[in-house]
């Protein structure tokens, strides 16, 4: 196991970023050879955010699937955080620039629909978080302040959850297993037992 | 009754067949396949009367509305009917029409293919999501099929079925809506010469994914309000329950006209995009009643239809 967790250990963040930017650069170029179907935009869209929303899960998984498994992941956990943001950014720039288009709605969208400010909230709440994910702020906050700064993660993760649920039409299982998936994670960290500390 | 609808736009301004079908064969096999019971190019052509029906108005293509659908019987994804609608049974069908009636009864769509004429009209059709397309329909017009029955005076509103056939329907294993899906008009909307009941699209019987056989269209409402594959309809004397108005009354009202001043509680509908223009097409402003308030605005005279939406 030991072996195991050191090989992972040793994957460079760089290798991640290389690797993620594989989808992001498919699916868009599926949209413009009609590879998407035809209504690219709405499909480009969706499969970013849910894209987005996979990665973020199996970031939040890391720290259980340690507890549960022994496998050992926790050095890939920034970069994979670093990769839900861009897929987020992309996911938001996709409804800004190609869906939405219209200054005076995306505004309306953003400060009337609930699902949309959900969304908005979970992505700004990542900001602080990304702009911190470098040694340097690591080291200028200190461990704990950094560590506590980025439990930010659990209320992004709930508003991911929720924005994917309040936005389907008529009552739809698959938001329904994201969100269960991350209440499940989130639950995992709780200290149910009051006996034994968790980090 | 054909013919009472006349505008500027001509049939030779639809995508010529020879056209699409050779858009059909340059897509992909995936894509090709996706087509599903899309009727092949052996298939007969109804023979619908041609109308000026649709002024100003492009089609879209075939591929477009046969793999672009809502039609939750089959799944909730854009293309999951064009991929499973091939198992619905469309022959024999029959629609059973009761209530308020003189002939209530069970009508089989041959006997009432016989007595009406079937006419191409090119409607735009607006859904709740913010997409559109235009397409163009073969039918004739509800008030035909009504005729035949024989509305009582006592009858105010038309309520519509959907068939429900868990064998052929995988979509209606899960609580997505109550099944089977419903649908309702005010009586004198089912009475408009707008409104029809479709038999076909670009002059070949209807895909499975669009509603085959038979299907409501009435272009003035949102899509979900064209009811799909209809089985029964009931005249009756108060508001019928309809299906997405069970599921949530503030998002979808009885009426739906498609109205931009009354935006759906969880998006605007200020605005829509055309079905087709690829990845960079432009939202372009939605119409008050889908663009047919001159036909159908006197039906709604006085009433307050951001209450009654």
């Amino acid at each position: 196991m030991q072996r195991v967790n050191q090989t992972l250990g040793r994957i460079p963040p760089w290798l991640i970023y290389g690797i993620a930017a594989f989808p992001p650069v498919w699916f868009f170029w599926l949209g413009l050879n009609g590879g998407l179907g035809v209504e690219p935009i709405k499909e480009l869209e969706h499969r970013l955010g849910e894209l987005a929303l996979q990665v973020l899960i199996a970031t939040l998984a890391i720290r259980p699937l340690r507890e549960w498994t022994h496998v050992n992941l926790l050095k890939l956990r920034r970069s994979l955080g670093v990769v839900t943001f861009a897929y987020v950014s992309l996911h938001l720039l996709v409804w800004l620039v190609l869906d939405v288009q219209i200054l005076s709605e995306i505004w309306a969208d953003i400060v009337k629909r609930p699902y949309i400010t959900v969304g908005m909230a979970g992505f700004i709440l990542m900001i602080p978080m990304v702009v911190t994910s470098n040694n340097l702020s690591l080291r200028k906050l200190g461990p704990k302040k950094w560590r506590r700064l980025h439990r930010l993660m659990y209320p992004v993760c709930v508003l991911a959850g929720l924005h994917f649920v309040m936005l389907t039409k008529g009552f739809q299982f698959e938001p329904l297993i994201y969100l269960a998936l991350i209440l499940v994670l989130l639950a995992a960290r709780v200290p149910w037992n009051l006996g034994r500390a968790t980090a | 009754m054909a013919g009472r609808y006349k505008s500027d736009l001509k049939w030779s301004d639809v995508t010529p067949k020879a056209d699409w079908i050779n858009r059909r064969q340059l897509m992909a096999g995936s894509g090709a396949l996706a087509l599903g019971s899309t009727a092949g190019p052996a298939v007969a052509s109804l023979g619908a009367q041609k109308t000026d029906w649709g002024a100003g108005l492009e089609p879209n293509t075939v591929e477009e509305i046969t793999t672009y659908n809502n039609y939750y019987e089959f799944g909730t994804d854009k293309g999951d009917p064009a991929m499973h609608a091939h198992a619905l049974t469309t022959e024999p069908w029959s629609i059973e029409i009761d209530g308020l009636v003189d002939q209530p009864g069970s009508y089989g769509l041959e006997d009432i293919l016989k007595s009406v004429t079937l006419e191409e009209r090119i409607y735009r059709l607006r859904c709740v999501e913010r997409w559109s397309m235009v397409v163009p329909w073969v039918g004739f017009e509800l008030a035909d099929l009504l005729a035949m029955a024989g509305v009582q005076p006592s009858a105010k509103y038309v309520a519509f079925e959907t068939a429900l056939r868990p064998d052929e329907m995988p979509g209606v294993s899960y609580p997505i809506i109550d099944w089977p899906y419903k649908e309702g008009l005010r009586l004198d909307e089912a009475m408009h010469p707008l409104t029809i009941m479709a038999t076909g699209l670009y002059d070949e019987p209807m895909p499975n994914q669009n509603g085959a056989p038979i299907r409501l269209v009435v272009p003035w409402k949102y899509g979900y309000k064209s009811i799909k594959s209809v089985v029964r309809i009931s005249l009756v004397e108060e508001q019928p329950p309809t299906a997405w108005n069970n599921y949530s009354a503030n998002e979808y009202g009885f009426y739906s006209n498609v109205n931009p001043d009354r935006d759906h509680p969880r998006w605007s509908q200020k605005y829509e995009r055309r079905v087709g223009g690829g990845l960079f097409a432009k939202q372009e402003p939605t119409l008050f009643m889908n663009g047919y308030a001159d036909e159908v605005g006197s039906l709604y005279a006085g009433m307050d239809l951001i209450e009654n939406h």
